[in-house]
């Protein structure tokens, strides 16, 4: 815990830089309003008015905690003005394109180190699909999965929270298949052991730690692409689209909440992929 | 019935042939490693056209890929002008402001090693967040036209530049950097000459990750309002109409506009970084 310190400070820094970006940002306002009412106003009596106004150009701090804990507990869970509820939504989202994104990954993974035809066809192809900015399909997926008479929003959402999250999974897991040395391969053999129980009793074991260090890219990546499979389909439920009402409706504080609230969750699932990870590092072995 | 046939028998034939190439001399040559994954895709094309036709899948479901040449062919100036506003205008433009000022401030904290262990996790952590979040509050400030993307790219290539840059800066051996100061090398000689190189592998490893995030921020930026033209416009319109052949057509253009930039990016790195184990063939 020895950069607790640090890090605070670190975190003091950037509040203190906030709250000067909102005073100078929201000033212009209350000088205009200030101008239309014929007086004038002092630079004191400034900056407490621009952290409390209704539409602020940039929120102060404190302002969009408040409404982060209005969204949190000021509402029923059910309600569609909660945090909790469209918070809710968006980790389905997640949780569904982080699972399909493993399953994608891992299989691909034991194709390619499998298959040598398959590692020089699919991989480079694999990398270039992480170049396709995934914002373009986005849309598309949804019509896709509409004309094809899915009307649920979670599939869409989930496919490309898949796309963005099966690549680090990918790489990982080839990476972790191949992790055991030539010799231990040689091991096997002379035992007379088939490719499927080298692969059962070697590979698979010595590609865990692999597998779980990637999780955590991989849970990151799936969030973004839930909130990013929100923005252009014009969804209502989850965080992203509260963002994207903010913003029609000229509501920062509702940008900024939904923001914050996103950030809150990408937190806690590191926290927990990370967790599970140390978990399983211990299981197998691992001294820290 | 014939073109689905057609299309499982080119696909059976070609998987026969990439794996005779793999397994054979040319999977180790230089140009076999080329040939195979073209052979692939060219694979995936026939395949996508061939079910498209043969079990009749309407354009507006699926285009086939010959449809969406013919688009791209004939619609060649409209996808100039949007790739010129997207990519050149919005993301080219955050790239070079975005991962500049990373680097400044990278090295401006640098001389302070409180704040480096302070900034390295909340750096990380920040760098894990879903930034393209921060894409409508940047398009009410800065308006429709491209600066509000190049701003939402500046916001997302920041992290992941500046929090390799800062590992890169720790990169150098205290033997080079003694050696440095036995030269009565100054704070700025050492940095220009000793550790801003070291940095490079770092740095650009940095800037890759970046060159993709790049191009999303500055098509997401643009669902949130843009003027008449650029990528992400023609998408979410296209996609309103049923044009899916113009949609697919961007999404190709998208597709050369990231790889290119991200090969861009490698081949500056491979000049740069000549001197790294990695680079050694």
């Amino acid at each position: 815990m020895k950069n607790t310190l640090p890090v605070l400070t670190v975190i003091g820094m950037i509040l203190c830089l906030w709250y000067a970006a909102s005073v100078l940002l929201n000033a212009q306002w209350e000088r205009d309003q200030a101008a239309r009412a014929g007086t004038t106003i002092s630079f004191a009596e400034i900056v407490p008015k621009t952290m409390s106004q209704d539409r602020p150009v940039l929120p102060a701090p404190h302002q969009v905690l408040a409404e982060v804990w209005k969204g949190v507990a000021g509402q029923a869970v059910t309600s569609k003005r909660s945090l909790v509820y469209h918070g809710y939504v968006t980790l389905q989202a997640t949780l569904l394109g982080f699972a399909l994104g493993i399953v994608l990954g891992v299989g691909l993974a034991v194709g390619i180190v499998g298959s040598r035809a398959m590692d020089l066809s699919v991989m480079p192809w694999a990398i270039i699909s992480q170049a396709i900015p995934i914002v373009a399909l986005a849309p598309m997926i949804v019509v896709l999965s509409n004309a094809m008479g899915i009307e649920a929003r979670l599939i869409p959402k989930g496919v490309i929270s898949a796309y963005l999250s099966f690549f680090p999974v990918l790489v990982g897991m080839v990476k972790g298949l191949r992790s055991p040395e030539a010799g231990q391969l040689d091991l096997l053999q002379t035992y007379g052991a088939s490719g499927g129980q080298a692969f059962w009793k070697l590979r698979l074991p010595a590609s865990m730690p692999y597998f779980f260090a990637s999780l955590k890219v991989a849970i990151a990546a799936a969030l973004v692409g839930a909130i990013v499979g929100e923005l252009p389909t014009g969804a209502i439920e989850g965080l992203g689209a509260r963002m994207l009402i903010g913003s029609q409706f000229g509501e920062p504080l509702i940008m900024w909440s939904g923001l914050i609230a996103s950030a809150v969750l990408a937190g806690a699932l590191i926290l927990i992929v990370g967790w599970v990870q140390r978990l399983a590092d211990r299981r197998m072995g691992a001294r820290e | 019935m014939i073109w689905v046939i057609g299309a499982l028998a080119f696909w059976a034939i070609a998987w026969a042939l990439n794996v005779r190439l793999a397994a054979g001399a040319v999977g180790r040559s230089r140009g076999g490693r080329m040939v195979i994954p073209l052979l692939f895709g060219v694979t995936v094309l026939v395949v996508w056209e061939g079910m498209v036709r043969g079990l009749a899948v309407s354009p507006v479901i699926l285009p086939p890929p010959s449809m969406i040449g013919a688009r791209i062919v004939g619609s060649l100036p409209v996808l100039w002008e949007d790739a010129v506003q997207t990519v050149l205008k919005g993301a080219l433009t955050g790239f070079i402001l975005g991962a500049g000022a990373a680097v400044v401030v990278a090295v401006l904290i640098d001389r302070s090693p409180f704040l480096t262990r302070g900034l390295l996790p909340v750096g990380n952590f920040v760098a894990a967040l879903p930034i393209v979040g921060i894409a409508p509050i940047l398009v009410m400030w800065f308006g429709f036209d491209w600066q509000s993307k190049a701003a939402v790219v500046v916001v997302m290539v920041f992290f992941p530049v500046l929090v390799n840059t800062v590992a890169g800066l720790a990169a150098s051996d205290r033997m080079q950097r003694d050696l440095m100061a036995t030269w009565g090398g100054s704070y700025w000689q050492t940095l220009v000459k000793l550790r801003l190189p070291a940095a490079m592998p770092f740095i650009f490893n940095g800037l890759k990750i970046a060159s993709t995030l790049a191009l999303i921020g500055a098509i997401v930026a643009e669902f949130f309002g843009s003027p008449t033209r650029g990528m992400g416009f023609r998408i979410s319109t296209e996609v309103g109409r049923l044009g899916l052949d113009m949609v697919w057509a961007e999404i190709a253009v998208a597709a050369l506009a990231g790889s290119a930039f991200y090969g861009l990016v490698t081949w500056v790195e491979g000049r740069v970084t000549f001197w790294h184990p990695s680079q050694r063939h």
